[in-house]
């Protein structure tokens, strides 16, 4: 064994020795001063993107005794990741300044969130996938109680604890089985025995498998098991909000596909139709809770929950093209939520959140360029061509159809058409209506042009979304 | 002669008393978060019989991840807990309803 061997670690080796040196250079930096956390934050993601560039190796390679896997997929989700935890820090800092809760915390939490999302999309064992997921669920369940002095983040904190850890332990009890049927941690080996062995495919892994579908579905927030959700996203303060609506998704999405795909795709019709239960029930439940909403922020909740069901329908096609049609979707709905998280952190200033959905009233008089980045992105959450969430949802459908489930291609459109009435009303909300509230919105330039390069995103990959597309087929052939 | 089937009813028995723990206490979230110890030691139960029947180690390593990872989530779990009794001067399960819709 030498040295080099470990060269395939090296993205998550350099982000661990950078997150502790942005950890101790935080203790000596003066509270006015914060924002030499902040740029080291970004220099330490620079780096660690661009060590992940420079050291992939050419093919799949396995390392660590098969607990660690680096290849196609992992690259593209681990570059995408970085970026958009990039971005996230970028939104929250004005937001953060303003508010007295600029602190070093958050930066270092939300590194370390990136550091077992990491792990995650490069776990090759149970026990990998196990210690990046609880890194990011610990991470996480910190930065939502971040704000001490709130009682509604306490309360969400407290909730997402709870419902973690239940979670945390379905999950772990679903592997417990699956390793006593399959006899190993790994997926590769798990895949060879059960192929080797049809016997294997009895009740025992079926009733494992179930645990670790719930396990899954906590983690992504699919009916039922979403509780938790809607209130996290209220309760905790805004940029929390955007961190856990973005990166961790894509997270939540290898998890599935190494877990339920590399590991266990050999048994997939014996775990296909509990995912098949579990999104259409989002797909209805997301979708027609989120039209009570008035609390945007409890809104875009729900409609992740809907967005949640048109991944899982993906993947239970179990086809590589419904694989990278989930892929794809997940990459660009959090390009979308990115956006629309950052507006309602531009529209909040020191003191107040714009969280109600009758703050954005009049936003087209105060903001045009504002109201146009926020309608983009909302008809791209609908789904309206030419946006990129159009296209998004065209793939999935498409890959369902394909594999012939032509109901469910129904009850998705029919679905995506309840969903286009709450969208639709945030821009109502935006052109049509006045409201008495006429301050004008400060960002410094970075932030802005990065909200703006955002938005523009959602429009350029709606109107040339081949290259992304063709990117997923070949990462998860 | 005490099997493999034992030990998995012991562990299944354990972890559906602290699924029912959690969903049954409605006073003390300290009751909630030993609860969910007690989830994960059954689980590590698991893990060891299977472990000793198939004569395979890589269980019994899984068990001690798991104890390790189970100590820092009853710290943060823990750390939230006086967060929100500093703002709430109250832990009970019930108060936690703030947020609705």
């Amino acid at each position: 064994m030498n040295v080099m061997d470990f060269l395939p670690a090296a993205p998550e080796m350099t982000l661990l020795g950078l997150i502790c040196v942005v950890l101790i250079a935080d203790l000596f930096v003066d509270d006015d001063k914060r924002v030499v956390t902040f740029w080291l934050t970004m220099v330490s993601l620079a780096v660690t993107f661009w060590v992940l560039l420079t050291t992939a190796p050419a093919e799949t390679t396995v390392v660590f005794h098969g607990a660690y896997v680096s290849d196609a997929m992992s690259q593209a989700m681990k570059l995408a990741i970085v970026g958009f935890v990039a971005v996230v820090f970028l939104y929250s800092r004005d937001y953060l300044r303003s508010n007295d809760l600029h602190k070093g915390e958050f930066y270092v939490l939300g590194l370390f969130g990136l550091l077992g999302m990491m792990i995650m999309v490069s776990a090759q064992n149970m026990l990998s996938m196990y210690l990046g997921l609880e890194t990011l669920a610990l991470s996480q369940y910190a930065l939502v109680a971040f704000d001490r002095n709130n009682s509604n983040s306490a309360e969400a904190a407290m909730k997402y604890f709870v419902l973690g850890a239940i979670a945390s332990g379905a999950l772990l009890y679903g592997i417990s089985w699956v390793y006593g049927v399959t006899g190993t941690l790994e997926f590769a080996a798990m895949a060879g025995a059960i192929a080797a062995d049809p016997a294997m495919n009895s009740l025992p892994l079926w009733f494992g498998l179930a645990f670790l579908v719930v396990g899954i579905a906590f983690k992504f927030g699919a009916v039922p098991f979403h509780m938790w959700l809607p209130d996290v996203y209220e309760g905790a303060r805004s940029p929390v909000t955007l961190y856990i609506a973005s990166a961790p998704k894509v997270a939540a999405l290898a998890l599935l596909l190494r877990i339920l795909v590399d590991g266990l795709g050999v048994v997939h019709d014996t775990w296909a139709d509990m995912i098949m239960v579990l999104a259409v029930l989002s797909l209805l439940v997301g979708n027609v809770v989120a039209i009570a909403q008035s609390n945007i922020k409890r809104m875009l909740g729900y409609s992740t929950i809907a967005h949640v069901g048109f991944i899982l329908l993906a993947v239970f096609c179990g086809t590589p093209k419904g694989n990278a049609a989930a892929l794809f979707y997940t990459l660009t709905y959090v390009v979308a939520t990115l956006g629309a998280f950052g507006i309602i952190i531009l529209l909040s200033r020191r003191g107040y959140d714009a969280e109600l959905l009758s703050d954005f009233k009049g936003l087209n008089q105060r903001s045009p360029w504002t109201a146009f980045m926020m309608m983009l992105i909302m008809l791209s959450l609908a789904g309206i061509p030419p946006l990129v969430g159009f296209f998004g949802k065209l793939n999935v459908i498409d890959a369902v159809l394909s594999s012939g489930y032509t109901g469910l291609a129904i009850l998705m459109v029919l679905a995506s058409v309840v969903g286009a009435y709450y969208y639709l009303r945030v821009i109502w909300y935006m052109y049509f209506e006045e409201n008495e509230d006429q301050a004008v919105l400060q960002a410094a330039t970075d932030t802005r042009v990065v909200l703006s390069l955002n938005a523009v995103a959602v429009l350029a990959l709606g109107v040339v979304p081949g290259w992304l597309w063709a990117l997923c087929v070949s990462v998860l052939s | 002669m005490i099997g493999l089937q034992h030990y998995l009813l012991i562990s299944a028995l354990l972890f559906v008393l602290s699924i029912a723990g959690i969903i049954l206490n409605r006073r003390n979230l300290i009751l909630m978060l030993m609860c969910i110890e007690l989830m994960l030691l059954a689980v590590n139960f698991n893990f060891i019989a299977f472990s000793r029947y198939l004569g395979d180690e890589t269980g019994q390593v899984f068990v001690f991840f798991i104890l390790t990872v189970a100590a820092a989530e009853a710290a943060i779990g823990l750390a939230i807990l006086v967060v929100l009794f500093r703002n709430r001067r109250s832990i009970n399960v019930q108060e936690l309803n703030e947020m609705k819709g």
